[in-house]
């Protein structure tokens, strides 16, 4: 083995579409960063370098064979909890939320772990389950759910909770388990909806009211959802043109980096760039559905449909917080919003996808 | 049966995955349908409000258009003055950067009071004023020290300058700040970034046409509000230079000829009622008014025993004493009750027949018995008490009403008081009393119940001078721009013609040999009537204020009405000098003054009227 073929092995690991669409979610994210920071390079370069290091973790999963991810699984769910608790007892508080755990000069989010090391360990916990079709199975997985959820909306973080939660039930989904479990699920929460409004926070009520009333406060709660309405409606058919959007680049639009990217890109490139980006984000998320459809590997398949729902899932909520279908929870859109740890973990996941298409495993 | 069936569960696991599909493709398309919505169906409504967003209006004021008068002298003028104006979200500490500026130039509790007030008003990105009027030594002072000052910017404004301070308070007026209640929604545009409007005077009656209309500037402002780039500028149409008919010179020689006296003089044209004088006195400076008063000085204005804030020409009433006589003298004329040749009986005093009370001559002794040219030029007191008597009433006050008396003039300035022309009937309604007879004697000589104004008083002169027609006085011609109702034709009063040569001659006697025989040198041909008005009542009305202490204060109101040449008659003068005594001495001399002053300047060459930009 020479030092090339040493050097270049890594890279076949790398699926030809996925890579295509990571490749143009960065370029399309750069593009819009640079336009919305009137300019700044620093920025710009700040979020290629964190495409750097998201790319080299994506490569370096993708690398791993899964049953390795397989065999960790237990241990990231695990270490994942014992994180969530110490968060909840010795986190930042950040605007009222313990959602931060500083180590050493770093500080990361636990509940960003727990977003891959949920599925990961459900996939492990149903590919060797003998009977997924029983109660068992299905009590046992949203206990794995439940505990993770419950630490993680008391932090408070209901929106990651809540992600976190629709991730697994993808998982249990894709496993098997019976659909009447899913039907009583939707039904509990009909029914508690209303109880459950009590316990919600000043903030969290706001947002479900100002989703459904966003005049209620136009210049409080409604503003973000109102100034992102009219960035995406004034951008039209071919959008303002780039560094032409005044909505984004006057301020108008509060977060226009971060939650609110999408909305900003909108103005800018109109109903035009919204439809290839969203044909964009489908050739990725079609791309893994493919690779859990083929895969036959109970876990590997589990998880890879698991991370391709997920993924849409964020696209989803995102782009219908920025238009007004949905409450405005913090949810970024995937690859383009500016940030560094929601990427890594995105890349991570699409590098799980890669593993589990680069390592067939043969029928045992 | 529980034996795993790894073939069952890829058949399983497909067909979610196919559900997932159908997932995936009910929620693109819930998306889609919603970018079709509003950017799409609702785009032109989003577009609207995004440009809401981010294009401001910021106006650009016009100047305010100058006053000149009939000769192009400039009356009202407008100055560069500079103003320190602080911007808060760019300024940082206020009250830090105020301590600062005081220690570079004066900055007065009224200043900041005002500066605290709009700071209140306006939003943190717009510059708010902090002071005024900079002198050229703070100018220099704050352009030193400029760059310690981030926020603070110096700005010209255009500030309303009326070089002849008091001389044209009461008929240019003056302009003020702009107050709310001066503006509705509609008229708010015409004012975008005006800061004065017209208070008084010609600039309050001629405003729309001085004040101009302002013009914007279409801005790009971000979130904060802040200007980032013009698109689009529509300049202002700047206000129009108003030639007025009034004359500097006159108006300068009246006022010497006052003096110190209160009072007040009019001149018009006889011919078509241009006002070529008008002037009050006491007086104040307009140009106190202009960024407004502090609280004392206005009190001291206003309670000043002289009350130069009164219009005195325009709403003063004063008996006009004997200047009504040749008013009296026509009326009787054109109801015959009496001829130009009719002699009546003098003497001492007049008895209504019947009655035991006394009427006086003014002159002790009293004059023989005289016709009426003769009794105008003596002013004889009891040759006028017979008329009235003959007259009555009645027909004294319907045939004295065409001279404009008891009416407003309908000149063109704000406030006029139409004083009193009394009748029977008006005395029934103002005060619910019969008439006596006595009163209608006195009226004879312009006492009583009867107030004239200096206006009125003017142009009813001018009526007898231009040969019994009646102007409206007025003070700017009709042009293209402006309709003015006030510069209308004369309309005759439909006085035979020798009435009125018998009552011109009279009046020219009045000169030459009569009551007023003081200003029989003067080179131009003066037709005039002297005239003294009681102010005893007055006294007695307002015992305690006024008049306390102030000996000048019980002398009679010194009236003169003019008009000159005698032959061709060019001007006409009313004056009126409070407690000044005897009309030919005291108020005579005033007349005079302007009379010379206008007949003298037609004579020498004269810059060319309505030569100004």
């Amino acid at each position: 083995m020479n030092w090339s073929r040493w050097l270049l092995r890594p890279w076949q690991r790398l699926d030809p579409a996925i890579t295509t669409g990571i490749l143009l979610l960065m370029a399309i994210s750069l593009g819009v960063l640079y336009s919305s920071s009137q300019g700044n390079l620093g920025i710009v370069f700040q979020q290629s370098l964190r495409f750097g290091i998201a790319f080299i973790a994506l490569l370096a999963v993708a690398n791993t064979p899964p049953e390795r991810l397989r065999a960790w699984a237990p241990f990231l769910y695990a270490l994942g909890l014992f994180l969530l608790a110490v968060t909840l007892v010795a986190g930042h508080s950040y605007l009222g939320a313990r959602r931060w755990l500083g180590i050493g000069p770093l500080s990361f989010q636990p509940s960003e772990l727990m977003k891959l090391a949920l599925p990961l360990f459900l996939a492990y916990y149903y590919a060797q389950q003998e009977h997924v079709q029983n109660w068992r199975a299905a009590i046992t997985g949203f206990l794995v759910i439940g505990v993770p959820f419950l630490l993680i909306a008391k932090e408070p973080d209901l929106g990651t909770a809540g992600q976190i939660a629709a991730a697994g039930l993808f998982t249990m989904w894709l496993a098997g388990v019976r659909r009447r479990w899913f039907i009583g699920l939707i039904v509990i929460a009909a029914v508690s909806a209303p109880i459950l409004w009590h316990f919600l926070h000043g903030y969290q009520k706001d947002r479900i009211l100002t989703f459904l009333d966003p005049q209620r406060d136009p210049l409080g709660s409604g503003y973000h959802i109102i100034q992102s309405m009219i960035a995406v409606g004034s951008g039209g058919i071919f959008g303002k043109g780039w560094f032409n959007g005044t909505q984004v680049n006057l301020d108008f639009l509060p977060e226009a980096q971060t939650d609110f990217v999408f909305a900003g890109f909108a103005e800018e490139f109109g109903l035009v760039g919204v439809l290839f980006l969203i044909a964009v984000y489908l050739l990725i998320v079609l791309r893994g559905l493919a690779i859990a459809y083929e895969s036959r590997d109970p876990f590997g398949r589990l998880i890879a449909g698991t991370l391709s729902l997920t993924f849409f899932l964020y696209v989803f909520i995102n782009m219908g917080m920025t238009t007004g279908i949905l409450p405005v929870v913090g949810v970024p859109l995937p690859l383009i919003s500016y940030g560094g740890t929601a990427m890594l973990t995105f890349m991570i996941g699409l590098g799980i996808l890669m593993s589990v298409h680069a390592h067939p495993r043969l029928h045992e | 049966m529980d034996i795993r069936q790894p073939q069952r569960e890829q058949q399983r696991f497909s067909r979610r995955i196919l559900l997932a599909l159908g997932l995936i493709a009910v929620m693109t398309a819930i998306l889609l349908g919603q970018f079709l919505k509003i950017q799409l169906l609702q785009h032109s409504n989003y577009a609207t409000q995004s440009t809401r967003n981010a294009i401001a209006l910021l106006p650009i004021p016009p100047a305010r258009g100058l006053i000149l008068d009939r000769h192009g002298q400039v009356l009202a003028d407008n100055r560069v003055t500079f103003t320190l104006a602080i911007t808060p979200n760019t300024a940082g500490d206020l009250s830090r950067t105020i301590a600062h500026l005081r220690s570079i130039l004066p900055v007065s509790e009224v200043d900041l009071d005002a500066f605290q007030r709009d700071l209140g008003r306006t939003h943190p990105y717009q510059p708010v004023v902090i002071r005024r009027n900079l002198g050229a030594a703070e100018l220099a002072a704050f352009a030193v020290h400029r760059h310690e000052f981030p926020g603070v910017e110096l700005q010209a404004r255009l500030k309303r300058y009326y070089p002849y301070g008091p001389l044209f308070a009461h008929v240019v007026g003056y302009v003020g700040h702009l107050t709310p209640a001066e503006i509705d929604e509609e008229s708010a545009n015409h004012y975008a970034g005006i800061d004065y409007i017209g208070k008084n005077g010609i600039e309050a009656e001629y405003e729309d046409i001085l004040r101009g209309e302002p013009g914007n500037q279409n801005v790009e402002v971000d979130a904060r509000g802040r200007p980032l780039r013009t698109l689009r500028d529509t300049p202002a149409e700047q206000g129009e230079n108003l030639t007025v008919t009034l004359d500097l010179a006159l108006q300068q020689a009246a006022a010497r000829a006052m003096g110190t006296h209160s009072g007040a003089v009019v001149a018009l044209d006889p011919a078509n009622g241009e006002v070529l004088v008008a002037y009050s006195s006491p007086a104040f400076d307009p140009n106190a008014f202009v960024d407004g008063l502090s609280g004392n000085a206005w009190a001291a204005l206003r309670d000043d025993p002289a009350t130069p804030m009164t219009n005195r020409f325009l709403r003063g009433a004063y008996p006009p004493g004997s200047t009504i006589k040749p008013f009296v003298a026509l009326v009787a004329l054109q109801n015959g009750v009496i001829t130009p040749d009719e002699k009546l009986p003098g003497g001492a005093t007049y008895q209504i027949p019947g009655s035991t009370h006394k009427y006086y001559d003014w002159k002790p002794g009293g004059h023989g018995a005289e016709n009426l040219g003769e009794a105008i030029r003596d002013s004889n007191d009891v040759y006028f008490y017979q008329v009235a008597m003959r007259l009555g009433i009645t027909r004294l006050s319907a045939g004295l009403a065409p001279f404009g008396f008891g009416k407003l003039t309908g000149i063109d300035l704000p406030g006029e008081a139409a004083a009193v022309l009394p009748s029977p009937e008006w005395l029934q309604r103002r005060y619910h009393q019969p008439w006596y007879q006595g009163q209608t004697v006195i009226v004879g000589i312009g006492q009583g119940y009867l107030l004239t104004t200096p206006l009125q008083l003017a142009r009813a002169t001018a009526a007898v001078a231009n040969g019994g027609n009646l102007v409206t006085p007025h003070l700017v011609r009709s042009s293209a721009d402006i309709d003015n109702p006030a510069d209308a034709a004369p309309q005759s009063i439909g006085l035979s013609a020798a009435a009125i040569s018998e009552v011109q001659a009279a009046m020219r006697a009045v000169v030459t040999s009569g009551t007023a025989h003081n200003l029989a040198k003067d080179p131009n041909a003066i037709a005039a009537k002297t005239g003294t008005a009681q102010v005893r009542r007055a006294r007695r009305n307002d015992a305690g204020r006024a008049l306390t202490g102030d000996p000048t204060a019980l002398q009679d109101h010194a009236l003169f009405i003019a008009y000159a040449p005698a032959d061709h008659p060019r001007i006409a003068v009313a004056v009126i000098v409070e407690h000044g005594g005897h009309g030919g001495s005291a108020a005579g001399p005033v007349a005079r003054a302007v009379i010379d002053a206008y007949l003298q300047e037609s004579t020498s060459p004269l810059p060319n009227p309505g030569a100004t930009p």
